[in-house]
């Protein structure tokens, strides 16, 4: 691989060969080497956060068990929910973001490959800030959602809210980052020819989560900002005692809580109505209801979020009017699950492990909509909310949802990104031993939740009729484990193999699968131009049969950016800010001051880089 | 090396899509007209402060008053200081939509907490 | 040097046209801009749910003064008008009206920042802190982020005007201005807001 670019461009002025290293992957501003350290990076946290899911589930195996005390079961439950929506889902879906819009767009990297790298590993410095509060036995506790007064200094003396706040604020840097980035990029940087309704639906639903990305995070960056007032500098936002209200809270988190939850979905919705055309051998049933059912899916989420807070007693008023708006969701949503299926009826099926995945999404994806639904009624849900009911429902659109499709991705695109196909053998096993695994962990809980079982309590008395249930979810967890140990085994397995993945392995309709895999570091030799919803398709029905295997080249003449420490730096800098602000108490303004002016530093060095 | 040269094409008055902007006259007149605005609210709040007919005649009204011309401020600078009366669609549609959201989180806010308060006293 | 050769010979390759023409920065800045209004009404929405519902003062009705504020409020709306004169100036390649101007902004903009620094302290010295009460805490919070974001526009406006000063801003790269002025205007627009909705409704 790399000696054949070599060996093409002795004589060119400007050479891509395979560049190796640490360095080389600390100041890349590669889309595609960044996606890959997202997913890298984003699937360890995965594991860390499934590991917390498993402690859990042997703590709840029986009644009264002591395996964990209350105090580590709080910090292993938040630290669950925040690693698996903030470190895990989002960073995955980044990955796919990273690796899959430039090359579905028809585009050398995306709009700013420098921010792109800083967004990364403001990321990556965020997450691991996050998991260190373990270290110190302080890691976040009251629950993913932080209600106040729960996280004031008087309930939460610790430093473990400290680290949720500070944590997340990180984390909501890198995420508004990429989303300008990525959103300018989807404006800005597509092929000829590639107008907006021409653009493959996972492009489309990206586009619209960088839109609620970059609308929704603002808010929660302002909450945090107040709770992070109340608890250092004694403010009172939120001390009902002094005339705030714990409510403004709930409110503000939910007006990104809501927004945020699409953000974890719809790159699923994108990835599946990428997979099931292709192993359907159709288009894409109902294009345009699908893009505009997503954009108004996006539009109503933020008229929704205060279905979170039925139980606070907001009124009958308030409470009606967002239980309609909540309904009128299942409308779009709807919308999209017939397109799914109108796209697989009737299609030549190709069962191939990408479709077997994307089916089971659909399947789940059913069942946690529609017990979604069901707590859109404020009635139902004061039933339902804080109990195991809720935790099924969510388990079942993030989990059935998104991780299902994510991992339909990740079969899909693996041979794109490593030039390796993954075993279809084990692709399977681990497909049957995961939807088993999910089902038996997460539909007893909806009946548990029902009979009354709280959420977020670390333990519950024998005798209430929970046990069973809580025997089979937990035995459920451990079938979800080893199907996760399945796929890590079959990566391992693939690494081995010769890299031989032909450019176009599943006969796809998209631009990426017209270059080599994986890719080289210029995406394309050529531009593309683009003349109807399914570039590739389209060609090769015009030759008749397939197209030849794409040569490697040297790109001699493609100008790419340069590698560049300051995005790493910078993102250090934003690190450094967050935590000098965190121990101000401490260290003393000074430390602010100092660690603003390194991030300035860095910022001014980034901004007079030389260019070229 | 000048590592700029290369921004070349993509130069203000090269892009054919957006008209070009006007000039100080213009800008100056709507300095003027911004600074005649500002005048206005403070006189309105003063008016409004003090005592007299025309006081309490403005007094209920001051609100809404104070909104449309702080609305009014913000639309000229929007459209003239910042181009968008110029420049692509692209970039109202990318102020005008989360102006929008904005003002529904505001406004609803606001009004959630009301409606809760008066709820929980019983005053509905 | 190789380099410099594919940069000449390619530059068009190095800055594609973009698909809509528009410059990707000035994307950027806008969608950046976008999603600063939602920043900002979180804040205003907290300083307006708590608005009347402290528990002792003072109050804004016994500590805002208007004169002082009004003057400051002019001196943004006049950077504003300024700042977009020095632009022309910038885009016409006039560079006495670029740096003349854009100093002006400047130094409009530090004394904005001024009068804030000066405003926090007499409140603090009437007994109004961060701590006192929820007024305290959210007009604090509120105008001191929008502070916050006039410093960091100078602090851009400043490093815009040392290289315009080097001679580094030619027509050709006004948008290096045109994007700071962009977030300048932003930053103004919002005190328009919080002008009226904090001083003159107290």
């Amino acid at each position: 691989m790399a000696t054949s670019a070599v060996s093409h461009a002795g004589h060119a002025s400007a050479i891509h060969v395979e560049k190796s290293g640490i360095w080389s992957w600390i100041t890349t501003v590669d889309h595609k080497r960044i996606g890959i350290l997202y997913g890298a990076s984003a699937f360890l946290f995965f594991l860390i956060g499934g590991i917390e899911a498993l402690l859990l589930r042997i703590q709840l195996g029986s009644p009264e068990n002591t395996f964990l005390s209350a105090e580590a079961y709080n910090q292993l439950f938040t630290m669950h929910g925040t690693t698996m929506i903030f470190l895990g889902v989002m960073p995955l879906s980044a990955m796919f973001f990273n690796y899959f819009i430039p090359l579905l767009l028809g585009a050398r990297d995306v709009a700013f490959p420098r921010l792109n790298a800083f967004s990364f590993w403001v990321f990556l410095f965020g997450g691991l800030f996050l998991n260190v509060s373990f270290l110190f036995n302080a890691a976040p506790n009251a629950g993913w959602f932080g209600y106040a007064n729960l996280t004031s200094k008087q309930y939460s003396p610790g430093l473990n809210v400290d680290f949720w706040v500070i944590g997340l604020q990180i984390l909501g840097v890198s995420s508004l980052a990429a989303a300008v980035n990525f959103f300018t990029t989807v404006v800005n940087m597509r092929a000829k020819g590639m107008k907006l309704m021409r653009m493959p639906m996972f492009v489309w639903m990206s586009f619209i989560t960088q839109i609620l990305l970059l609308l929704a995070f603002p808010v929660i960056t302002v909450a945090l900002i107040l709770l992070m007032f109340d608890r250092l500098f004694g403010t009172m936002f939120f001390t009902a005692s002094l005339g705030g209200d714990p409510l403004l809270w709930q409110h503000l988190f939910w007006i990104f809580g809501h927004p945020e939850v699409y953000i974890l979905i719809l790159p699923a919705f994108g990835i599946v109505s990428e997979i099931l055309p292709v192993f359907a051998r159709k288009p894409l049933f109902g294009y345009a209801a699908m893009v505009f059912s997503g954009a108004f899916i996006a539009f109503l989420g933020f008229g929704v979020w205060s279905h979170h807070m039925f139980a606070t007693g907001m009124g009958p008023i308030a409470d009606t009017v967002f239980s309609l708006a909540t309904m009128l969701i299942a409308v779009p949503t709807g919308v999209k699950i017939f397109n799914w299926i109108g796209t697989v009826a009737g299609g030549s099926l190709q069962f191939r492990t990408p479709l077997y995945f994307s089916l089971g999404f659909i399947a789940m994806f059913i069942i946690g909509g529609l017990s979604g639904v069901m707590h859109a009624s404020p009635p139902a849900d004061l039933q339902q909310t804080d109990t195991y009911f809720v935790v099924a429902h969510f388990h079942y659109v993030l989990f059935g949802g998104s991780i299902f499709a994510l991992t339909a991705g990740a079969y899909y695109w693996w041979p794109k990104m490593f030039g390796r196909m993954l075993s279809e053998k084990l692709g399977k096993v681990h497909f049957w031993l995961m939807f088993v695994g999910f089902n038996l962990t997460f539909f007893p809980m909806h009946f548990v939740g029902l009979h009354g079982m709280p959420r977020r309590v670390y333990t519950y008395p024998a005798g209430l009729g929970f046990e069973t249930m809580n025997q089979i979810e937990t035995a459920g967890s451990m079938v979800l484990a080893i199907a996760f140990l399945v796929f890590i085994y079959n990566i391992i397995q693939t690494a081995r193999k010769p890299a031989d993945a032909p450019a176009d392995p599943w006969n796809g309709a998209t631009l990426e699968w017209s270059i080599p895999s994986p890719p080289q570091e210029f995406n394309f030799a050529e531009e593309p131009v683009v003349h109807s919803r399914d570039p590739l398709w389209e060609t090769k029905r015009e030759r008749g049969g397939k197209l030849p295997e794409p040569a490697r080249v040297s790109g001699a003449g493609i100008h790419l950016p340069n590698p560049s420490y300051w995005p790493i730096l910078a993102a250090l800098g934003v690190g450094s800010v967050f935590v000098s602000i965190m121990l101000v108490h401490t260290l003393g303004p000074i430390a602010i001051a100092a660690a603003v002016l390194f991030f300035f530093f860095c910022v001014f060095k980034w901004a007079f880089e030389p260019a070229g | 090396m000048d590592s700029h040269a290369a921004h070349a094409p993509e130069a203000q008055g090269l892009d054919p899509h957006e008209k070009s902007h006007p000039g100080p006259g213009v800008y100056i007149k709507i300095g003027v007209v911004l600074f005649v605005l500002t005048a206005l609210e403070v006189a309105a709040y003063e008016v409004a402060h003090r005592p007299g007919s025309l006081g309490t005649l403005l007094q209920p009204i001051l609100v809404p008053v104070l909104l449309l011309l702080s609305a009014a401020k913000f639309a000229l600078v929007a459209m003239y200081y910042m181009h968008l009366k110029q420049d692509s669609k692209l970039f109202s549609g990318l102020f005008v939509f989360p102006l929008i959201i904005a003002a529904v989180v505001i406004v609803s806010l606001i009004a959630l907490f009301i409606y809760h308060y008066s709820y929980q006293r019983g005053m509905l | 040097m190789t380099t410099e050769l594919s940069l000449s010979d390619h530059a068009h390759a190095l800055h594609p046209p973009t698909s809509t023409g528009l410059d990707n920065r000035k994307v950027a800045i806008w969608t950046f801009i976008g999603s600063e209004c939602l920043f900002f009404a979180s804040l205003i929405s907290t300083y307006l749910v708590y608005k009347g519902r402290d528990t002792k003062g003072p109050t804004p009705d016994e500590i805002l003064q208007i004169p002082l504020v009004t003057f400051g409020t002019a001196l943004l709306l006049f950077s504003s008008l300024f700042v977009v004169i020095a632009l022309n100036g910038a885009q016409t390649g006039n560079r006495k009206r670029l740096l003349f101007w854009l100093g002006m902004t400047i130094v409009c903009g530090m004394f904005f920042v001024g009068m804030q620094v000066y405003e926090f302290q007499h409140f603090v010295h009437e007994g109004l802190k961060l701590q006192t009460n929820l007024f305290g805490a959210s007009f604090y919070t509120l105008t001191g982020f929008h502070g916050t974001h006039v410093t960091i526009g100078v602090i851009w406006l400043i490093t815009v005007f040392i290289t315009a000063l080097r001679g580094k801003l030619p027509p050709e790269r006004a948008l290096n201005l045109e994007m700071a002025a962009l977030y300048w205007h932003f930053v103004d627009v919002v005190w328009i807001v919080i002008f009226p909705v904090v001083y003159l409704m107290k």
